[in-house]
């Protein structure tokens, strides 16, 4: 990887070539404001908050589409520059319902944090605003649509990432909305309901319906877990409130980059679920009554062994299951061959 | 000639949109009907330029060719006879078989235009008689390279507006990496008031399919899209007769003309959005996607359609290909100025004399079209402003009229080039409104991509509306100016960074009108309704009711033979009564 040195700021810095100049920055401790910027999307260059100013270009470039190269002098604060964002972020207020109050997004929303960091208090433009009808039909994502500040990462990620292409931008001008085709409802379209378009969205215009009104963002501590349903062992994030999970979202400082489907997202309900089972169970007289895991390990292990000496190893088999890891699956086909002595293993993910 | 009986070849109809819309093709049948029995041919033509004077003939025989303009079908049976003998109504004649009449037409410069107006669109046997397709037989005996450094040579720069020069834009689409390369010409002309493109695909179709195929062989692509919009059906038509013709003669297709080069084109339709204009929206569009821009670079030389170096070129900058390989770059680059090569096509509309297709050497000042060419302003009255570059453009004052139409010049002015709209205003024109009615085009056309143009020119809309209501303060208006350069300074695309210009040229030319709109609550040109009121004049009035019978809202009362009034909380300042007032009893104030 070629290093090249670029000036920002005045300050001399390294950086491997061809890399954006807004993770360079970032990296450099350098923050340049963005909202349509995600580390797991493709440079759009659409909010235009990442603007800054490099020496010899004639006009203004967005940190996040600029890949660094050598002898690169970069500003990105000056009065213009402040002028530019403090406008926007007043532009983008004037189109918002400003109920920041009761929303869901409440301190975890990137417009809030802007408008505070810049001190716009509420919008100075008056004029209209947009009146798109919410999307209320679907039990897992709620779409208000008029805290959409359209930076696109809904479509993109959707796009770029699922491959399913649930949403477009449509209509133009002030009218401009993200829809989805004809704007029915996600439920009738290709949505997967993987949530993605959830967990990118910064602003309160996407949210999961499971989490609402659960807690306020600063209410719950993040506590760092596998997620339980497949092999891939994505890194989730359980949003826990006085002991209770309220939500779940993921790192983009995962092996997963923060991208999670539909079970690890929204399949949490059942960890404070009354039904759910919390210990092993053993059926005795008919009845199921709970169990410790040393005795109900101890009966299977007598039981098998019972079967094997009994009736031989092929009268046995093994069906390992696609929520444990490769080497669980790994072991317990040795557990059939090598133990057991039989070839009778399989996996749920091919039946 | 007068007094001989002439010997009538072929009578040519001006049938490009304009022609069509005063009537030709009623011209047209009544000229097969007479050609049937007097045994002359009945052709097209496309648009000569002249709309003022449409419809036009052409009338070719063995005494040469005359124009007549302003042709009535019901008039034409009648004049037919003094025609046949040569006796041609004066007043009507365009052309008198030496020398035009118009001065319209003689001061300027045809190159673009050559053609159009003159031979039939949809022969290419006319096409090949003025020397049609010698210029793709001449390039294809060159290497490419030479065509690059004959364009490059010529100083021709892009007319789709941002003035980028051609032979620059070949020389980094031929040197960008990959085999498959295309050539794009760029049809939308999407600024409302502008139809220089359309004349040259109605009335010249092959001048730019040559062009293209010569920017084919020049970059190395073998394929070429034209992007025209939908609302063109004639120039649809006429560019789908022209690639067939084309095709038969060779020019088009598998080793054209005997040698290894092979070129195809293909038609794209557009739906009329003014953004897919822009080069890479126009791109997106062609591959099936919304027609939003994308952020540059990398640009359409180095990844354009289907991600393949393209040249994406204008149809006027390809018409002029043509020209400039057969006449030699010299010759080319010695029209024009040091800035700005060659000639310009505007579209000259709005409140002049003569209004239409002007083709004049870069340099030529905004006075001589106006005044010289366009016959200054109608019914004589005042110049007020000139309103250049379409709705991105700007709206230049008297003061500037000298300023040469050159890329450098203009855009110090605050206007631009554009693609070539120009509209004169007169003393009756607000400048708020025009402003207003500018940016409600260009805010309704944004893409929505990016929050500057977006919202920023909606909110710059409810300003002007505002103002233009008298809602506005005078304290708003630098708030007005300073979003007006965020938007300029930050959108992502061309739209948004020109969006802009007709207010901030306004505001820097006509400011006291701004001025008296917020401070005065007063629309000095009277045109702005919600500052007008109607009165009526009592000393004048005769009580005579008719706009009582005209006022739909029923704001008029008065007794019969008494001065009328008008009731200002009812009125809703159509304007009815004023037009309808045969004693001009009525005003504005
Ligand atoms: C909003 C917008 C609309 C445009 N519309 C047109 C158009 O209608 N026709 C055109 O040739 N160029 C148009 N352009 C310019 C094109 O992006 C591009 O620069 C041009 O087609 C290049 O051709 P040229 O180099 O021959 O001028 C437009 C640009 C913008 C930003
Ligand atoms: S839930 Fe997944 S599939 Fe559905 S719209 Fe969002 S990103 Fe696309
Ligand atoms: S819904 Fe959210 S992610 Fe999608 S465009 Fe709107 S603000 Fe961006
Ligand atoms: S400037 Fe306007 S038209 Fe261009 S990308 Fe931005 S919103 Fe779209």
């Amino acid at each position: 990887m070629k290093k090249v040195k670029l000036k920002i700021n005045e300050k001399v810095i390294e950086a491997v070539e061809g890399k954006l100049l807004l993770e360079v920055a970032k990296e450099n401790g350098v923050r340049i404001p963005h909202l349509c910027y995600e580390p797991r999307l493709k440079p759009y260059g659409s909010c235009r908050l990442c603007l800054v100013e490099i020496k010899g270009e004639r006009k203004l470039q967005p940190a996040c589409a600029t890949p660094v190269k050598n002898g690169m002098e970069v500003i990105t604060d000056s009065i213009t520059l402040y002028e530019i964002r403090r406008t926007i972020i007043d532009l983008l207020l004037s189109t918002h319902p400003e109920d920041c109050l009761t929303c869901e997004a409440c301190g975890r929303c990137t417009l809030q944090d802007l408008a505070y960091e810049y001190g716009l208090r509420k919008t100075s433009y008056q004029g209209e605003k947009p009146h798109t009808p919410l999307e209320d039909h679907n039990p897992l994502i709620f779409r208000e649509r008029e805290k959409c500040v359209l930076c696109g990462r809904c479509v993109r990620i959707c796009s770029e990432v699922q491959g399913v292409d649930a949403y477009t931008f449509a209509g133009r001008g002030f009218q401009t909305i993200i829809a989805t085709a004809f704007d029915e409802p996600l439920s009738l379209k290709n949505c997967e309901f993987c949530g993605q378009c959830v967990s990118t969205c910064p602003t309160g215009a996407l949210v999961s319906r499971l989490e609402m009104g659960k807690a306020r963002s600063w209410e719950s501590k993040g506590v760092m877990t596998t997620c339980p349903y497949c092999g891939c062992g994505c890194q989730i994030v359980l949003k826990v409130k006085d002991n209770q999970v309220v939500g779940v979202e993921s790192d983009y400082e995962t092996h997963n980059r923060g991208n999670l489907c539909a079970k690890g997202r929204f399949g949490w309900e059942f960890v404070n679920h009354p039904d759910r089972l919390k210990t092993p169970l053993i059926k005795k007289k008919g009845k199921f009554v709970k169990a410790s895991w040393d005795e109900a390990l101890a009966l299977v292990a007598e039981k098998l062994k019972f079967t094997k000496e009994k009736f031989g190893s092929e009268s046995i088999a093994f069906i390992a299951s696609a929520k444990c890891t490769n080497e669980e699956n790994y072991l317990l086909q040795k557990l059939a061959r090598v133990v057991f002595g039989t070839n009778n293993i399989d996996h749920c993910a091919r039946l | 000639m007068a007094g001989t009986k002439l010997k009538i070849k072929k009578v040519k109809v001006g049938l490009g949109t304009c022609g069509i819309a005063a009537g030709a093709s009623q011209v047209y049948q009544e000229l097969e009907s007479l050609g049937k029995k007097e045994g002359f041919e009945v052709g097209k033509v496309g648009c000569l330029g002249l709309c003022y004077r449409e419809p036009l003939i052409n009338i070719e025989g063995s005494f040469g060719r005359v124009v007549l303009g302003d042709i009535s079908p019901s008039e034409l049976k009648g004049a037919w006879e003094d025609i046949k003998n040569g006796y041609f109504p004066e007043e009507k004649i365009i052309f008198d078989g030496q020398n035009y009449r118009d001065n319209f037409i003689t001061r300027q410069k045809r190159i673009v235009l050559r053609n159009v107006g003159l031979i039939d669109p949809e022969d290419i046997e006319e096409y090949l008689a003025c020397n049609g397709y010698k210029g793709l037989e001449r390039v294809l005996t060159w290497e490419p390279e030479k065509v690059l450094t004959e364009v490059e040579k010529s100083g021709l720069r892009g007319r789709g507006g941002a003035g980028f020069p051609t032979g620059l834009k070949w020389k980094l689409t031929r040197a960008a990496p990959g085999d498959t390369k295309y050539i794009i010409c760029n049809a939308d002309e999407g600024d409302p008031g502008a139809f220089m493109d359309r004349s040259i695909l109605e009335g010249d179709p092959h001048s730019v399919v040559e062009g293209m195929i010569i920017a084919g062989y020049a970059v190395g692509a073998s394929e070429g899209y034209i992007y025209v919009r939908a609302e063109y059906p004639l120039a649809v038509k006429r560019i789908e007769k022209a690639l067939k013709q084309a095709e038969k003669k060779g020019f088009l297709g598998e080793n054209i003309l005997g040698s290894k080069f092979s070129f195809k084109i293909k038609i794209k339709e557009g739906a009329g959005a003014f953004v897919c204009g822009e080069e890479t929206a126009l791109i997106a569009s062609i591959e099936g996607k919304r027609g939003m821009p994308r952020l540059r670079p990398p640009f359409p030389a180095n990844r354009g359609l289907w991600g393949k170096p393209t040249s994406i070129n204008n149809v006027e900058t390809f018409a002029n290909i043509p020209w400039i390989i057969l006449h030699g770059a010299e010759e080319f680059a010695s029209i024009g100025t040091e800035d700005s090569k060659g000639t310009k096509v505007f579209a000259l509309a709005g409140r002049v004399k003569k209004t239409g297709l002007v083709e004049v050497p870069m340099g030529t000042s905004l006075k001589e079209i106006i005044f010289d060419i366009g016959g200054g302003i109608k019914e004589d009255k005042k110049f007020k402003a000139v309103q250049i570059g379409g709705p991105s453009g700007g709206c230049l004052p008297d003061k500037l009229l000298e300023t040469p139409v050159e890329y450098r010049a203009l855009t110090e002015t605050g206007a631009i080039m554009g693609s070539g709209g120009m509209i004169v205003l007169d003393e009756t024109s607000c400048m708020v409104d025009l402003a207003r009615y500018f940016l409600t085009f260009i805010q309704s056309e944004s893409c929505g991509k990016c929050v500057p143009c977006r919202v920023g020119t909606k909110r710059m809309l409810e300003m002007l509306n505002r103002l233009t209501e008298g809602e506005l303060s005078s304290e708003e208006i630098p708030k007005l100016e300073a979003l007006a350069h965020v938007v300029r300074t930050a959108s992502l695309c061309g739209l948004g960074q020109t969006a802009p210009n007709p207010v901030l040229t306004t505001l820097k030319y006509f400011f006291s009108e701004y001025d008296m709109h917020a401070k005065e609550k007063r629309c000095p040109a009277g045109v702005c309704t919600g500052l007008t009121t109607f009165v009526i004049n009592e000393k004048v009035c005769t009580g005579c009711g008719i706009c009582v019978k005209h006022c739909v809202v029923k704001a008029i009362s008065g007794e019969k033979k008494k001065p009328h009034r008008i009731d200002v909380e009812k009125c809703v300042k159509c304007g009815l009564c004023l037009i309808n007032c045969p004693f001009d009893a009525i005003y504005k104030v």
